[in-house]
């Protein structure tokens, strides 16, 4: 094997992200075994407020689930089929319609868990994109009628919150817990709430530290392993498992690589982000830009779906600090929540595509990257939302940019040898030639 | 009977042109009908509803990705091709993502005085939505009287109520007379009546409503033939309304945001007035972006189908609209299971397939005609 310009080395705590990620989808269809709950909602849902209900409670969020089932590019044909067979238009999130479709198929993507598609308790889903009440408004149909509440949190960019925004929200998230008592016929435990709120904190917090530290050369991720990393705080960012795991575990190995010089692409030469999902059946687009001594240090996607940012002093961004405040009560704690939510990076372009721009070109000069991939994702209208105006802002701000057409979670929209051919194109335009390796 | 409100909608911009020269008033342009134009009315505002050219896509590739629904990309262009010079101002209230791009797209590149994103909630059914509505809309209210450097009095606040009010009333008499066995108009007059209320000065348009209903009950039509409904994503496409009824058959009832969907709740004025207006954007018909967990729409459009009496459905979906998307099965399944009421499912773009539609439509009449044989 040809010698690397820098030192590589599989991540110690790569098995254990795995581990959490199966028993996840274990715990969830083996939950009433254990006289537990289910719910499902969506991976930004205020999954803190049910945890509120007990230590029993597991969920199924769909955006992940819909992800797995598209890595399975045959199941997921067969849940896609299955929902257009019911009538549902192809151009719907691909996420959605894997996750309908595995309803409709009755087959969950963990067989070896559950051969049937486990059907939860309740849906505690939240609402910012036009799909995300609609998804489990559908769902809730197909299953029979599951009990289903949703919270409203598009009330526009955090710089622009107010009282009576805040007061929207956590309005109710109020009534949503009276909701979830009703329906389960649990007593709610605001201690478990507030523990979940903290949790959610460090979990948010220390992925955006593990995501500061790939600004290094070189980078000691790349976004590939990031995937299997992040995932699990849309899974539960609110349970004491991913927050110690974030913390204790990757966050020091990040940190300790960085130290050494570890490369997650021992040839880097070239630094790019992505934007959007990618096509979760081609990740292996990611092995080809490994050809070029390309590395993908992440993007808003991986950085803001569930890190939370902010300005440091010295003008650059940082991982957002967990609140040093004291939470007391249930209304404390739900405001807290709240505003830590709506400054979520990846919330912010739904209202204009220029502040989702400044942040991409942000990270393009502080991770000092060499271009910008830009997946206009046919599978998901709301992280798509406005990237042909990013597109121009990028390019504008003297960024390379290449767009590529895709989906998420339909392969049947995704051409890899386009794609392919289009990287070539692009790594040429850098003058960036490709490396050999093995 | 018909041809001023045609003549509005055909020559838009030219009446708006001449509106503001007429009254020196200012000519604000907004992207869905979740604003609330009372307010607007109030500061002697003339609101018109940006809409599309249905012409084929030119411009807007650059700036809206192509999966998002053709209409917004087709409002866009307007205004990248100047059609709308002569605005002073563009807003929205807050609805479904597609249009939304439209919105910020002219905010990035076609310069305007005033510019209003109307954050407006999406969860209707909740208690707290007329209180939040009702914040927004003093801020909202504020930043008129900055811009037009006149406040809005109380007064002014009623007369922008007493004005919409007054046309959704009248629109509402017209529809009624829809429901008569042989209704006095058409469904292609309906939708020019309906649509060119977006955009001309409603105390005009609702002067032209009363001399019509002085004339509308008096007047015959040939025989409707099958009464149809046509339902769904925004839609001004009069061509494809013209061909359906020139093949026999008659629109005599829509669900549409050009249509019922705009014009159906009224403002009931209570104490506060800003509440009054919020409360009657939460209660309206909702668009299916904002129609959850309950299906509210879906009821208003069994409830329609019954009440005018309607033999078929045509369900109008805009190619990449994903809200209506998410509504249409279940509506199609309702139409047809619970009221036995056959339907037709089209999807369309801005430019309108005639001569396909043509061939379906017909096969889709020759389905209901040979029920009413048997």
């Amino acid at each position: 094997m040809l010698k690397t310009k820098y030192p590589t080395e599989p991540l110690k705590c790569w098995n254990k992200a795995k581990i959490l990620r199966e028993n996840y989808y274990r715990d969830f269809a083996e939950a009433h075994e254990k006289g537990g709950l289910r719910w499902a909602g969506g991976a930004w849902s205020f999954d803190a407020i049910p945890a509120g209900l007990g230590e029993d409670i597991y969920s199924l969020t769909g955006e992940p689930y819909g992800a797995t089932v598209a890595f399975n590019d045959k199941f997921a044909l067969e849940c896609q089929e299955a929902t257009e067979a019911e009538g549902f238009a192809r151009d719907l999130c691909s996420y959605m319609r894997n996750y309908w479709g595995s309803i409709l198929i009755n087959k969950y993507a963990w067989p070896q868990f559950s051969k049937e598609f486990p059907k939860a308790d309740f849906i505690w889903q939240d609402h910012i994109c036009c799909s995300h009440s609609k998804w489990y408004q559908v769902a809730s149909e197909l299953e029979g009628g599951i009990p289903m509440f949703s919270i409203d949190v598009s009330v526009g960019p955090y710089e622009e919150r107010t009282d009576h925004k805040i007061n929207y929200i956590v309005g109710q998230m109020h009534d949503g817990i009276k909701w979830l008592e009703k329906v389960t016929g649990r007593d709610y435990d605001d201690e478990l709430l507030i523990k979940a709120v903290k949790n959610e904190f460090r979990s948010c917090h220390y992925w955006s530290a593990i995501c500061e530290l790939n600004k290094a050369i070189p980078a000691p991720l790349d976004e590939k392993s990031m995937y299997s990393l992040y995932v699990l705080g849309t899974l539960r960012k609110s349970a004491q498992w991913t927050a110690d795991f974030y913390e204790k575990e990757l966050y020091p190995e990040v940190k300790d690589r960085v130290a050494r010089g570890i490369a997650a692409v021992g040839n880097e030469k070239c630094r790019i982000m992505t934007d959007t999902q990618p096509p979760w059946a081609f990740l292996r687009i990611f092995r080809y830009l490994e050809h070029y001594g390309c590395v993908s240090v992440g993007s808003l996607y991986t950085f803001g779906l569930i890190g939370l940012w902010e300005v440091k002093e010295d003008g650059t961004w940082g991982a957002k600090s967990i609140p040093d405040i004291e939470i007391t009560n249930r209304d404390e704690a739900l405001r807290a929540l709240t505003d830590w939510n709506l400054s979520k990076p990846e919330w912010q372009h739904f209202y204009h595509p220029k502040l989702k721009s400044e942040m991409m070109i942000r990270i393009a000069r502080e991770w000092k990257l060499d271009g910008v991939f830009l997946h206009y994702n046919r599978g998901c209208e709301g992280l798509s939302l406005g990237i042909a105006e990013n597109r121009l802002a990028i390019q504008k701000a003297g960024i390379p940019t290449m767009p590529f057409e895709g989906n998420m979670g339909d392969e049947r929209e995704f051409d890899l040898e386009r794609t392919m051919k289009r990287v070539d194109a692009f790594m040429e335009s850098l003058g960036i030639e490709k490396v050999n390796i093995k | 009977m018909f041809q001023q409100f045609n003549d509005w909608y055909k020559n838009r911009h030219e009446y708006a042109k001449e509106w503001k020269e007429r009254t020196g008033g200012k000519v604000i342009g907004y992207f869905c009908t979740y604003v609330p134009e009372e307010i607007l009315y109030a500061a002697n505002i003339l609101p018109v509803r940006i809409l599309g050219s249905h012409e084929p896509q030119d411009v807007s590739e650059p700036h809206i990705f192509a999966m998002f629904c053709p209409f917004c990309r087709d409002c866009l262009a307007q205004g990248l091709k100047g059609r709308y010079d002569y605005l002073d101002g563009i807003m929205i209230a807050q609805s479904c993502l597609h249009i939304r791009q439209a919105y910020t797209s002219w905010d990035l590149h076609i310069p305007v005085d005033f510019k209003y994103y109307l954050p407006h909630p999406m969860h209707l059914q909740s208690p707290h939505a007329v209180p939040y509505l009702t914040e927004e809309l003093k801020t909202f209210k504020k930043a008129v009287e900055e811009w037009t450097g006149k406040q809005i009095t109380n007064d002014d606040l009623k007369r922008g109520i007493e004005i919409m009010n007054s046309n959704r009333q009248l629109l509402q008499q017209v529809y009624e007379l829809r429901k008569n066995p042989n209704p006095p108009l058409t469904g292609l007059e309906a939708m020019y009546m309906v649509v060119s209320s977006q955009m001309t000065d409603k105390r005009e348009h609702n002067k032209a409503l009363e001399e019509l209903l002085q004339k509308l009950p008096s007047r015959n039509l040939d025989n409707p033939g099958e009464r149809l409904m046509i339902l769904g994503s925004e839609d001004d496409d009069t061509e494809f309304v013209a061909m359906v009824e020139d093949l026999g058959a008659r629109f005599v009832i829509d669900e549409h945001c050009t249509g019922t969907r705009y014009f159906n709740t009224e403002v009931d004025v209570n104490e506060d007035l800003l509440a009054s207006i919020a409360e009657r954007y939460i209660k309206r018909i909702p668009c299916p972006s904002k129609d959850w967990p309950q299906r509210i729409r879906l009821d208003y459009i069994l409830k329609l189908a019954k009440e005018y009496d309607v033999k078929g459905a045509i369900i109008m979906q805009m190619k990449f609209c994903d809200p209506h998307e998410l509504d249409t099965v279940a509506i199609k399944k309702a139409l047809e299971k619970n009221l036995n009421i056959q339907t037709l499912f089209l999807e369309f773009d801005v430019t309108v397939p005639i001569g396909q539609f043509k061939t379906r439509v017909e096969a889709f009449l020759e389905i209901i005609r040979e029920e009413d044989l048997f």
